[in-house]
C-alpha cells in the first residue's frame, strides 16, 4: 500500500518549510497545497480545528499539526532513512533544546524587524542577532548542530534563512557582518538538496514582508 | 546507578518541576533534589541553564539537561527498563506531544490569566477560555484513552504526566475562585481520571497539597497588585 501524503501550508511559512525539508530528507513523496489564509479551506479546518493553522501534515488521512510535532513524526514514521535526530538520549534532548529555543525566540524577533520601526526596530535587530550568537555559540565548529551530520536542529532553523534578506533590507542591516559563521552554517546547508528545494527565493519572501507590511500598517 | 549521579534543581510547588518527579518516581530513579530559593537563583541553577535561568534541570553524570517535556523524554529514553512514558506508536506520540503543546501554550496561560484577572469583565472572558480548552481535553482523553484509565492508556503516560502536573494549581484556583472548573457534567471523564491521577501511588507523594498552592497564588496575585503582605 503506497503513503498519501499531504502538506497544507503556503509558500512563505518557515514552519512549512521544516516539514518539507524533513520528508525531501527521508524521499518521501508527498502532496504540497498552498492555503489561502484569508480564506481557509475546509480540510484545514476539519484537519487543525483547534488551531486553524499551517502546517498540517496528512498522512492516510490522520492529520499532525505543529511543525515540530511533525517533524519528530516524520523521523520516526521513517526511521530507516537518513536520522535527524542522533541515537543517544542526551544528544537528542541536546538537538530537542535547541530547536525549542529556535522556536521561542527567532520568530517573534525576526517578526518584529520588519513589522516595527525606529527605537522598536533597532531593540529588534540587536534581540535578532543576539539569538543569532547564541546558537553560532551552540553550533561551535561543527559542520551541523548535531556535529558532522545534518539534523533536526538544522531542520528547524535553517527555514528562517530565507527571510534574511527581507529582515535586512527591511531593518538596513547586514546579518553577515554580525553572524558569518551562522551564514556559513546556512549556506552549507543550502547544499542540500533538500533545503535548496524547500526553500523560497528570498528576494520573493522580501516581495510577501512588503505586502504583509502594507496590510498590516507599517 | 548512584544517587549523586542525578540531581534536579527545582523548586517543589513548580507544576515543570513536578512533571520531572513524576517520571523519575515512575521509572523507581534515585536523585538528590536540590531545592531552589524562591526570588533567587542559585549558581548552580545559573551555570547549568545560562540561556533560561529556569527550572527544572535535570543534572545526570554532571551534564545539565533543561526543559520538562524535554527532561520527561530523556527519562524516558535512557531508562527503557521501566513502564514507557510516551506510546510507541509514531502517531500516537504526534497526538501527545501536540496535546502536551496545547496545554504549555494555550490551556495553562489561560489559567493563570483566570488567576490573575482583575474585574468581572475579564475574569468572565478568561474562565471561558479555560473551561473551553479543558472541554478540548476531555474530547482528547477520550480519544486518547481508548476506554481506559488514563491518557497513555493502563498506566500514566506523557500527556497524564504534562497535564496531571497542573491539577494542583487547577485545585487551588478553584478553590481561591470558589468556583467548579472540572465537573461531572461538563468534563465527566477528566474528572475522573484526575482523581485516578491524584490517587497514584507516585503522584500523590510529590503533588503539593492544595493548600499551599492557595497561599502561593494569593502572595502572587498580591505581588502583581504591587502591595505586598509581608
Amino acid at each position: 500500500m503506497s503513503d498519501e501524503v499531504i502538506l497544507l501550508s503556503t509558500w512563505p511559512s518557515m514552519f512549512g518549510m521544516r516539514v518539507q525539508i524533513a520528508l525531501a530528507e527521508k524521499g518521501v513523496e508527498f502532496e504540497f497545497r498552498e492555503e489561502d489564509l484569508t480564506n481557509k479551506s475546509q480540510l484545514l479546518l476539519e484537519m487543525n480545528p483547534i488551531h486553524k493553522k499551517i502546517p498540517v501534515l496528512i498522512h492516510n488521512g490522520k492529520p499532525v499539526c505543529e511543525s515540530l510535532v511533525a517533524v519528530q513524526y516524520v523521523e520516526e514514521f521513517w526511521k530507516d532513512k537518513s536520522p535527524l535526530l542522533p541515537s543517544d538520549p542526551y544528544q537528542r534532548a541536546q538537538a530537542r533544546f535547541w530547536a525549542d529555543y529556535v522556536d521561542k525566540k527567532i520568530y517573534d524577533a525576526g517578526r518584529r524587524i520588519w513589522a516595527t520601526k525606529g527605537e522598536d526596530q533597532e531593540v529588534a535587530k540587536k534581540d535578532f542577532t543576539d539569538c543569532l550568537k547564541v546558537l553560532e555559540g551552540a553550533l561551535g565548529d561543527k559542520p551541523y548542530f548535531g556535529g558532522e551530520e545534518f539534523g533536526y536542529v538544522d531542520v528547524a532553523l535553517v527555514p528562517f534563512y530565507s527571510w534574511f534578506y527581507a529582515y535586512e533590507t527591511c531593518g538596513n542591516f547586514s546579518i553577515q557582518a554580525e553572524c558569518p559563521k551562522f551564514i556559513a552554517w546556512a549556506k552549507r546547508c543550502m547544499e542540500r538538496e533538500s533545503v535548496a528545494k524547500s526553500l523560497p527565493d528570498p528576494h520573493k519572501v522580501y516581495g510577501f514582508v512588503l505586502e504583509l507590511k502594507k496590510r498590516v500598517g507599517i | 546507578m548512584a544517587t549523586s549521579d542525578i540531581k534536579l534543581i527545582g523548586m517543589r510547588p513548580s507544576p515543570y518541576v513536578n512533571r520531572v518527579q513524576y517520571a523519575l518516581g515512575m521509572k523507581s530513579i534515585d536523585y538528590e533534589f536540590l531545592e531552589e530559593k524562591f526570588g533567587s537563583k542559585s549558581e548552580l541553577l545559573i551555570q547549568s541553564n545560562p540561556i533560561h535561568k529556569k527550572v527544572p534541570v535535570l543534572i545526570h553524570a554532571h551534564k545539565p539537561i533543561c526543559e520538562s517535556l524535554i527532561i520527561v523524554q530523556y527519562i524516558d529514553e535512557l531508562w527503557t527498563s521501566g513502564p514507557s512514558i510516551l506510546p510507541t506508536d509514531p502517531y500516537d506520540r504526534a497526538i501527545a506531544r501536540f496535546w502536551a503543546a496545547y496545554i504549555d501554550d494555550k490551556w495553562y496561560p489561560s489559567l493563570k490569566q483566570f488567576r490573575m484577572a482583575k474585574g468581572e469583565e475579564e475574569k468572565l472572558a478568561a474562565v471561558e477560555a479555560v473551561k473551553e480548552g479543558l472541554a478540548l481535553l476531555e474530547d482528547a482523553f477520550v480519544k486518547c484513552s481508548k476506554g481506559k484509565s488514563f491518557f497513555g492508556g493502563d498506566s500514566i503516560g506523557y500527556l497524564d504526566i504534562a497535564f496531571g502536573c497542573f491539577l494542583g494549581w487547577l485545585k487551588a484556583t478553584e478553590k481561591l475562585a470558589d468556583l467548579k472548573l472540572l465537573d461531572k457534567t461538563t468534563t465527566p471523564h477528566l474528572v475522573v481520571w484526575a482523581e485516578r491521577f491524584c490517587a497514584d501511588g507516585v503522584v500523590k507523594d510529590i503533588m503539593p497539597k492544595t493548600e499551599t498552592l492557595v497561599e502561593i497564588a494569593k502572595i502572587l496575585q498580591a505581588k502583581a497588585r504591587g502591595s505586598n503582605p509581608n
